[in-house]
């Protein structure tokens, strides 16, 4: 069960108050009606499902009802860093998802 | 007194305190402080159970988690029936009742054996897969069978009236494992004042140093033990969890603990005591020091009772004062198997032989064979037990010279009398949590074992766990690694603080033995048991590699080994070990099987623990829920609430009340708690824009007091909820959603506002329990109203359908809406929930003169049917649009905005001509009512499988209408008004139905608008 960090509550809480909401940055198209259907079965169903970086979505469910976005390793379930809706992830990289690794072992 | 096995004197119990057990309906002596394993060894007990597959006898091997054998049934009445309790892990007390887990008609006399028997050469390893595959209709009378044969216990068949409960801890440091390497740790931990946790499977704290006769500072090692645990004891911040088993390592640090309270005292707990406890910890550093489990060695019918892992001789010697047998022969790799010969020597049995599979060079020796020699017990080098004779019990062994690989017998086979065979192979370390979280571990050839391997996990280990088995070096980790580990966890501690000390002594170093090899090829001699709960044999696991099983997870699963109640315990390594042997490569090259949670069998009951009768599932009720059950009414769950399905009178069938019901509210007037409604408080300067995007039709231009019905839809354009929405103030809404789909359509609004369109100014509360609503509708309503209503005029000018008015009701200030579900003129009084109760019964009282009927969710089912309105969930599956349900009035392609739906809801999918649509069905026959689910076919003659065209959503008998009516999907059905579809039932026959509109009665709406 994971222990995740509420970046609005600024504590750490259980998982039964939060549930996932899928893939985070996947914004809604600006003018759905210029899609093509492909376009539109794109954002509404296709999903990356990558093995290590994962930016997702969740929400503090039965905390503050906010939702925000956690950066997680598909492997190891480490949880490397959350924030808020409408920032960037500082964790993209190989590289960097060491050293976020490193410092969630510390406990830091 | 029975207890032929005991010694007069030792042991860790209480011999003044003699209490009896029965086994398989005969009473057994026994002491307190006995394990059941160590009371049934003393009584000479040497068959405890029937093998899985060949229903050979079997009897203990173990002293601890790994036991294969020693599975009980343990349960003195129905009630309390546990399955699958470890003999080895059982703490003995007065009235213990159990029975061997196998063997039928009994464990000593079995019928399965004859079939084991003969059927041995028939049975390799994918037997069952390969017999029981055909008939594939047959599987279900053929498991019950292989079940019963199989001896996987029974779970009891009256409820279980015993208490668990669920503990949520939060600790800095917690410690698995009390031996010296989990106490040294504690100690340190604790010392710094982190909050730590220590727990230990056994019932009490010492791990093996309960059966060592070492010593640690100088003195006996329990000694030591009784300090630490008395320092411990003193330490507020410290918990000590013996009796508790951690069976489950999960993500960032979480860990189960599995407490067993009563268990020890008797067969159910006491009143208001729970008999066991699952701690949920969320701890900060985890110090892993959870030991080894002795592997034994593989050789021929080395399952024949009486066979043992040395350190469990050694276990019941010292700790439990039984010796279980008398002549004993011990096969070992290692130093340390020489200790269960100096046991049994020193308890005045006789030791026949010691065998060291080692080589050792002219007259080269080693410290515990001089010791041995001085004992004058025979010590045997470079040989090895190749098979063993007996069935019930050991009579005699055959040995033989072994080469210094180990992998071939280089002189004659003789023979050795004895009753007993210990064998140890050296120790795996157990390695299972740290495993748990996805760590995959790496073999060691200096410690021949596993040991765990990189975690992201917050873990330390210590001890055996690492491949550590020198006590001295143990207490120096343990040390380490609870000072470690508190610091990490920001206690101030001193990392180089000594630990206790014990005597170092000089091993020679073991070897890589697992396999003993037979004068015969593996697949001819005397079967070699690798698995002993799954009678998985090397020759067994030969076979699948060379079946062409090479992943270490075929084999597992082709042979079964690893797959019974102690997962592999004893088994796996030795396994492993012989396929990849088998198949020329190396243990780290063939790699291990997973390690999963639970560690041990974990009871149901702690896994429930309280959520479990009433505390199931949260109940919800609404503020007149007392006066529906005073009124007789019958309920069904719509979410987590409990509504009114109808209000039968006595004498009453469920259709006669039904249609009583319906009548009364097209007749007069009837009365529906509709509390249960979502509702969602909507306010904010971007409101109306806000529900312009989620519903699908317009919201720009509804006035203040005004009502709107709305579809809303998904990204795909299929209608997943709908409901009405009020305009309180221009920037103030309050929404309806259904009963099941209110928290999902606020999280739904929640995150589009939230991540979508930040920029949109609104604010959504759920109002759900804030309001009681009463449904009044009916030809009489309004004189009801009139009745009630303190202060507004209900007259149809200025209070028209699709309003809702501010009003006080019997001096209550309400909130009135002329919605209606039933087609009938209605008034919706929404009044603050404390005042339900009491506006209903005003509400009841002043309606007596009308007939006002209560009526529940079956007859608003049948009544909202007649009017053709769908339910969102009974008629929509996801899988239609606003079009499909002939509802394109309430979609507006000219909003600005594009709403959510409308995009998908044009895809080439959703506009092609012949989508299912929704229509009514009316039967040829007006008493025969379609059952829900059913399929539509134009012909009923058709050979199966037939053409479908749709299927029955809503069916029911309408007394108003006289006849039954459906709601159904029919392949382009809007263009088939008047067509004749059947709808073919389980016996045969087929229902013959009018395709029409859905809309049933008034199709013009008049009824509502008077």
């Amino acid at each position: 069960m994971f222990y995740i960090y509420c970046p609005h509550c600024e504590e750490h809480r259980e998982e039964e108050e939060f549930h996932a909401s899928g893939e985070a940055h996947i914004p809604r198209p600006l003018d759905p009606e210029s899609c093509s259907d492909e376009e539109w079965g794109e954002y509404m169903f296709f999903r990356t499902n990558p093995r290590g970086i994962h930016h997702e979505l969740w929400v503090h469910a039965v905390g503050c009802r906010k939702f925000f976005n956690m950066t997680r390793d598909t492997q190891s379930y480490l949880i490397l860093e959350t924030y808020k809706i409408g920032e960037k992830p500082s964790i993209t990289s190989a590289a960097a998802k060491l050293q976020a690794q490193t410092k969630v072992q510390e406990g830091v | 007194m029975a207890q032929q096995n005991r010694l007069i004197e030792g042991g860790r119990i209480a011999r003044d305190s003699v209490i009896n057990f029965s086994y398989n309906g005969k009473t057994y002596p026994g002491f307190v402080g006995d394990t059941l394993a160590s009371a049934m060894l003393a009584n000479g007990i040497d068959v405890v159970g029937r093998s899985f597959k060949y229903s050979r006898p079997r009897g203990i091997v173990a002293a601890g988690a790994e036991e294969p054998n020693a599975i009980m049934q343990l349960g003195a009445t129905e009630a309390t029936q546990v399955p699958n309790v470890r003999a080895t892990q059982q703490e003995l007390f007065a009235g213990l009742v159990c029975q061997a887990t196998n063997g039928w008609p009994n464990v000593e006399f079995d019928m399965m054996s004859s079939l084991g028997s003969v059927g041995a050469s028939v049975m390799p390893p994918g037997f069952y897969y390969k017999t029981f595959m055909y008939p594939k209709s047959m599987w279900n009378t053929y498991e019950k069978f292989i079940r019963k044969a199989a001896g996987l216990g029974r779970s009891p068949l009256e409820a279980d009236p015993d208490r668990y409960d669920h503990y949520n801890q939060h600790a800095d440091v917690v410690i698995v494992g009390a031996g010296p390497a989990g106490l040294s740790a504690a100690l340190e931990a604790g010392r710094s004042g982190a909050r730590v946790i220590i727990a230990d499977e056994q019932a009490e704290f010492g791990g093996a140093l309960l059966h060592s006769k070492q010593s640690v500072n100088g003195m006996p090692a329990m000694a030591w033990v009784a300090s630490v645990v008395a320092e411990l004891a003193a330490l507020d911040n410290v918990m000590m969890l013996p009796k508790s088993t951690v069976n489950g390592y999960h993500d960032h640090n979480f860990l189960t603990i599995h407490q067993r309270c009563t268990d020890h005292i008797a067969d159910r707990a006491e009143a208001n005591v729970s008999r066991q406890r699952m701690h949920r910890v969320r701890t900060k550093w985890v110090v892993l020091a959870s030991g080894a489990h002795e592997r034994p060695l593989v050789y021929g019918n080395n399952d024949v009772p009486g066979c043992m892992l040395a350190d469990a001789v050694s276990t019941y010697i010292n700790r439990y004062a039984v010796v279980p047998g008398k002549q004993l022969v011990l096969m070992t790799t290692n130093d340390g198997g020489y200790q269960a010969a100096f046991d049994w020597h020193q308890a005045g049995r006789e030791v026949v032989a010691i065998l060291d599979t080692r080589s050792y060079q002219g007259t080269e020796t080693s410290a515990v064979i001089d010791r041995a020699r001085e004992l004058g017990i025979k010590v045997l080098t470079g040989s090895a037990v190749v098979e063993v004779q007996g069935s019930k019990r050991v009579s005699a062994v055959s040995i033989a010279s072994l080469n210094s690989q180990g992998d071939q017998l280089t002189g004659p086979v003789s023979q050795l009398s004895c009753d007993t065979v210990a064998s140890s192979g050296g120790w795996s370390p157990a390695i299972h949590l740290s495993c748990h979280t996805g760590s995959r571990p790496v073999w060691s050839d200096q410690v021949i074992g596993f040991i765990p391997g990189d975690t992201v996990q917050k873990q330390l280990i210590a001890g055996a766990i690492g491949g550590t088995f020198d006590l001295q070096s143990c207490l120096a980790q343990g040390t380490k690694a609870g000072a470690q580990a508190a610091s990490n966890a920001g206690f101030d501690t001193n990392l180089d603080v000594a630990a206790a000390t014990a005597e170092s002594v000089a091993e020679t170093t073991p070897m890589a033995l697992f396999h003993i090899p037979h004068p015969k090829e593996t697949s001819r001699a005397p079967k070699q048991f690798v698995d002993l709960q799954n009678d998985v044999t090397a020759a067994g696991i030969e076979l699948a590699t060379r079946e062409g099983f090479e992943s270490i997870e075929h084999v597992k699963r082709y042979t079964a080994l690893g797959f019974g109640t102690d997962q592999g315990k004893l088994g796996n390594i030795n396994g492993m070990a012989i396929a990849a042997k088998s198949m020329q490569k190396t243990i780290p090259q063939t790699g291990t099987t997973i390690f999963r949670p639970n560690y041990t069998p974990v009871t149901f009951g702690a896994i429930a623990g309280r959520n479990c009768g009433e505390l199931f599932d949260p109940k919800r009720f609404s503020a007149m829920h007392q006066w529906h059950l005073d009124n007789g009414a019958l309920f069904e769950d719509v979410g987590n609430w409990k509504r009114p399905w109808y209000f039968p009178q006595p004498g009453e069938s469920m259709q006669q009340s039904l249609e009583r019901e319906c009548l009364a509210v097209r007749d007069s007037a009837g009365v529906l708690d509709a509390s249960t409604l979502g509702k969602i408080d909507i306010q904010g300067p971007d409101a109306r824009e806000f529900l312009g995007r989620v519903y699908t039709n317009a919201w720009a231009k509804l006035a203040v007091g005004k009502c709107r019905y709305g579809l809303m839809c998904g990204e795909d354009g299929m209608v997943f909820d709908d409901g009405v929405t009020a305009c309180l103030a221009d920037n103030h809404f309050v929404m309806t959603t259904t009963t099941g789909g209110a928290a999902r359509v606020l999280e739904w609004l929640e995150i589009y506002q939230q991540t979508e369109w930040p920029e949109l100014e609104v604010y959504f509360n759920t109002v759900t329990d804030h309001w009681s609503t009463i449904t009044v509708t009916g030809p009489n309503a309004r004189k009801i109203l009139d009745e009630v209503v303190d202060d507004i005029d209900l007259s149809n000018d200025s209070f028209k359908y699709m309003d809702w008015k501010a009003a006080t009701v019997m001096g209550v200030p309400a909130r009135i809406f002329r919605i209606s579900f039933t087609g009938e003129l209605s008034y919706e009084i929404n009044v603050q929930a404390n005042y339900g109760m009491r506006i209903w019964e005003a509400v009841m009282e002043k309606g007596a003169a009308f007939n006002l009927t209560p009526y529940g969710t079956e007859t608003m089912h049948i009544l909202r049917a007649e009017k053709g309105f769908i339910i969102a969930g009974q008629d929509t599956d996801g899988s239609v649009h606003p079009y499909d349900l002939g509802m394109g009035w309430a979609v507006s392609q000219k909003k600005p905005f594009s709403f959510i739906g409308k995009r998908g809801m044009a895809r080439e999918d959703c506009v092609k001509e012949d989508r299912k649509q929704l229509v009514g069905l009316m039967t040829a026959e007006p008493k025969k009512v379609i059952p829900e689910g059913s399929q539509a076919v134009d012909d009923p003659k058709q050979a199966i499988p037939m053409t479908m065209l749709g299927h029955v959503t809503s069916s029911y008998y309408s007394a108003c209408l006289g006849h039954s009516i459906a709601m159904a999907y029919i392949r382009n059905g809007h263009k088939r008004m008047g067509e004749t579809v059947y709808s073919p039932q389980a016996d045969g026959s087929a229902i013959e139905a009018t395709i029409c509109s859905p809309i049933f009665l008034d199709p013009k709406g008049e009824r509502q608008n008077v």
